[in-house]
């Protein structure tokens, strides 16, 4: 990891143990008031339990153009960066994604024109519905090992992590804290519940919040719709398409229109925020990525509506092609994010009751 | 010309913001005219943490009561009785209904912070410290209507007899008046003008740091005095405590503080001893010891431990000075070797049983047979490596300041001015005449920022 932004976010939060001012805004502060040396592995983790909410930013009474030139959102949100680029597996490709939204329309592009060649060269093999236009099992070889495989490489990603944090074997109530606190994006509340401060300076919003709520419960829905289709195929023989009122149906618009709603807000919240308190390298890959996932829901949700018509098969293309894009990227962009983040989350259940 | 404002308010912390709310919610047109620029907007308030509160029953944040005899006890202790009792009484008695009142505002509350369980009864603490106030006072007085100018320094109050006629000022390099029919200070003390600080103190003062803000200058403070508007306090006399001789010149704010000085030896530049150092704990002695260092050559002492203290106290912003002997150490700090080594061994051959050493009591761990004793806390500095911070005299605020009556009025040798009113810092010696109770200050910006806004809006209306 690069040592400059361990130096300087070392200096930083040094200056906040000597203040301790923020300490009610999230759980960075308790866990950094906890040390008074910080080891490259302390600033990993808190870089990866600071949620950017910005709290501490507007709070600052040290914040350019005093001399201490305090910014600790962004101080964080470099190491966390240069953290995942590091841990990833392997590590070249994150260097290439996490910081470029060009790259990663590049992949989605190569995905598009991979599965048209695939419809071209596999075809429908007497498949019906969708498998008209590319058959169940050209689909399963395509996107087994394109869920695989990046699943194989977060692990290896966290296990780095964990050995990096010092982390201890993991006990079920750690787990089930740390998922409380990520489902309801506490650190993303500051510690009063008003929210975060991203789109307006110093005022306090729940709109972040609140829009990354639509964009994970919506994944989450669009994932289970996806599992309960796979399980709907191979246990009850029952393959797509389903109706309405059938449970990917079920899962998956909801999902879809809550993805889709929440990737603008996000999108346009960003735009309005000020790039100086992240990590501005990474600004390209973060929008990249938000794009991405509002490709991958709207195409889905356009395949639902326009199934039955000549546009079928092309939006099936780019709705399999961004899929296809997501899962390969995963490991190397700002998706790792979700997994590292529950690490963290579960790392500081383990400060916490180690007391 | 006549002004399109009602009210100008002159300072941009605590206490103007208050005022300005205050007047604002009883329909008057209001001005703040802050000399700052907006990132440093809100003075010696955004260094802030926590302000002092009564309360009969839990409150917010506040755990069980601190009631008003028990507050106004705690203040005479600390001014050594030098207070306008009935002033004093009306800020504590009115801190109970501030609370609900700042959280109406946009101030959130938060548990004291690690390292002042002491407060946890007697002082609420900002979330976010008092720069998060400021913000959120500016934001609730900017949707009231309240018009705000920055870097607006405010130079001359015309006074005709009883009444401000004119309020002279710069803007964005043009001179500029105002004519508003009510006015209210709250610029603050006068300690980041060093040249009256000198004044008042002697040449030592030039080598203070101050703490807060760099634009409380007093200059609308001089103003006032010079055309005979009534004043309180010592005009000599600051708040100082002793902090990290690194810390900036101005604006250090709560980090420079250092707590080690109860686990030390403190030396002077020729390294000998000039104070006990454990006579007792250390937010009951670091105003003495800003006094003390005041009066050292060149103002500065060195603060002398060894590893075994090192986790003893708060971390300050700046790392000490390391050195695996005292010959390095005095080295490294410019201190004479000899006489540090020296310094070290007779106060090392004085320290006796140390058993019964206790960091967070008075412990009786004392020193014998040396001229300047150590009481507590005495344990023989031998453990390399060796630790060292300076400590400089850092200035908080300056007592002088404008006399107000209860209804935060100003007035002259002749009586009241009729739309003159002062709050916060720059009336505060009218109730804290010497010593300073932690999160008072607060508590009297609030008080008096409240009542000097909802009068100077009668008058107007
Ligand atoms: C490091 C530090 C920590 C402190 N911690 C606490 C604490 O925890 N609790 C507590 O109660 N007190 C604390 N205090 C004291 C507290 O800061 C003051 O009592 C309080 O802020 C005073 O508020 P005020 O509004 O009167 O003055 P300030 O907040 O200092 O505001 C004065 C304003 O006037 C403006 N001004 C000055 N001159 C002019 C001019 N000529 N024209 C226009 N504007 C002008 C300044 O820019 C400033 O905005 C602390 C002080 C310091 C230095
Ligand atoms: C598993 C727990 C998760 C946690 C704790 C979490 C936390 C966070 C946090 C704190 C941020 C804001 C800070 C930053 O930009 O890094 C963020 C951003 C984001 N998250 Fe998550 N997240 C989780 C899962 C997910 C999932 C499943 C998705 C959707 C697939 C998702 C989509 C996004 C997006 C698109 C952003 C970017 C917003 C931006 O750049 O402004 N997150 N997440
Ligand atoms: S961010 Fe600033 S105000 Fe907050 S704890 Fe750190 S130094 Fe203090
Ligand atoms: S940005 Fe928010 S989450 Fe991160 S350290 Fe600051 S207050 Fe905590």
């Amino acid at each position: 990891m690069q040592t400059d932004l361990l130096q300087e976010a070392r200096r930083q939060v040094e200056i906040c143990n000597a203040c301790r001012y923020c300490e009610g805004y999230c759980s960075v502060f308790p866990a950094l008031h906890q040390e008074r040396f910080f080891s490259d592995a302390n600033l990993t983790q808190l870089a990866n339990l600071c949620h950017n909410c910005r709290g501490c930013y507007y709070a600052c009474q040290y914040t350019a153009p005093h001399e201490f030139d305090l910014n600790l959102p962004k101080a964080l949100a470099e190491v966390r960066q240069d953290s995942w680029e590091s841990f990833a597996w392997p590590a070249p490709l994150a260097r290439r994604f996490q910081k470029s939204g060009v790259m990663i329309a590049l992949t989605t592009i190569l995905a598009f024109a991979l599965l048209f060649l695939a419809f071209r060269t596999l075809g429908a093999a007497g498949g019906v519905g969708f498998y008209a236009v590319l058959s169940h099992s050209a689909m399963v070889a395509i996107f087994l090992p394109a869920f695989l495989f990046p699943l194989a490489s977060i692990a290896v990603s966290l296990r780095r992590y964990w050995q990096e944090t010092d982390g201890k074997p993991v006990t079920p109530s750690q787990i089930v804290d740390a998922f409380g606190s990520a489902a309801k994006m506490k650190n993303l509340a500051g510690g009063h519940g008003d929210g975060c401060n991203f789109e307006d300076e110093d005022r306090f919003s729940q709109a972040r919040r609140h829009a990354h709520q639509a964009v994970m419960y919506g994944f989450l829905l669009c994932f289970a719709s996806t599992s309960a289709g796979t399980i709907l195929h191979y246990v009850f023989d029952m393959p797509a398409p389903y109706p309405l009122w059938s449970l990917p149906k079920l899962l998956g618009i909801p999902g879809g229109i809550l993805m889709v709603i929440g990737t603008v807000m996000l999108a346009s919240l960003k735009l309005k925020a000020d790039r100086s308190l992240g990590a501005p390298s990474a600004w390209g890959g973060e929008m990249g990525f938000i794009l991405l996932l509002f490709l991958v829901a709207l195409s889905g949700l356009l395949l639902y509506a326009l199934g039955s018509t000549a546009a079928m098969p092309a939006l099936l293309a780019i709705h399999l092609g961004s899929v296809l894009s997501f899962f390969l990227l995963t490991p190397y962009t700002k998706m790792a994010h979700g997994f590292y983040r529950l690490a963290a989350l579960v790392r500081d259940e383990q400060r916490k009751s180690a007391g | 010309m006549t002004s399109q404002y009602d009210i100008a308010i002159i300072g941009g912390g605590n206490a103007a913001l208050c005022a300005a709310m205050t007047a604002a919610e009883k329909g008057a047109k209001v001005v703040i005219l802050e000399t700052a620029p907006k990132a440093y907007r809100g003075g010696n308030s955004r260094h802030t943490r926590n302000f002092r509160c009564m309360h009969s029953a839990p409150l917010g944040p506040l755990v069980d009561g601190y009631g008003e005899h028990e507050y106004f006890d705690d203040l005479l202790k600390v001014t050594g009785g030098k207070t306008d009792e009935t002033l004093a009484r009306l800020a504590i008695r009115t801190s109970e209904e501030c609370l609900p009142w700042m959280e109406e505002h946009g101030v959130r509350f938060q548990p004291s912070l690690s390292g002042t369980l002491s407060l946890a009864r007697t002082n609420a603490f900002f979330m976010g410290g008092g720069k998060s106030l400021v913000n959120a006072y500016y934001r609730t007085a900017e949707k009231l209507g309240v018009s705000v100018l920055y870097e607006a320094n405010v130079t001359n109050l015309e006074l005709d007899r009883d009444r401000i006629t004119r309020i002279d000022y710069t803007h964005e390099g043009e001179a500029k008046h105002l004519e508003p029919s009510a006015v209210i200070v709250a610029s603050g003390g006068f300690q980041a003008d060093t040249e009256w600080l000198t004044r008042a103190w002697g040449p030592a003062a030039k080598n203070f740091l101050i703490r807060g803000t760099p634009y409380n200058r007093g200059v609308v403070l001089a103003d006032l005095l010079g055309q005979g508007v009534q004043s309180v306090g010592d005009p000599t006399q600051c708040h100082a405590v002793a902090i990290d001789g690194r810390a900036p010149k101005f604006d250090g704010g709560i980090v420079t503080r250092l707590d080690c000085v109860p686990f030390s030896i403190v030396v002077n530049k020729e390294a000998d001893r000039f104070y006990d150092e454990g006579e007792d704990v250390w937010p009951k002695r670091y105003a003495i010891w800003g006094r003390l260092v005041a009066n050292q050559p060149d103002q500065i002492g060195y603060v002398i431990i060894d590893s075994k203290s090192l986790e003893l106290f708060m971390p300050s912003v700046f790392p000490p000075i390391k050195a695996d002997t005292l010959e390095e150490l005095a080295g490294k700090m410019g201190l004479p070797e000899a006489n540090l080594v020296e310094t070290v061994k007779t106060f090392n051959a004085a320290c006796g049983d140390t058993s019964g050493f206790h960091p967070t009591e008075l412990d009786g761990v004392k020193t014998s047979g040396i001229n300047i004793p150590k009481t507590n806390w005495a344990r023989p500095i031998d453990e390399p490596p060796f630790y060292g911070y300076s400590l400089r005299t850092g200035v908080t605020f300056t007592y002088l300041g404008l006399k107000v009556d209860e209804n935060a009025q100003c007035s002259t040798e002749s009586g009241p001015i009729q739309n003159l009113w002062a709050a916060g810092e720059i009336m505060a010696g009218s109730i804290l005449g010497q010593g300073y109770l932690a999160g008072f200050g607060m508590t009297i910006g609030t008080v008096f920022g409240r009542i000097a806004g909802r009068e100077a809006a009668n008058h107007a209306n």
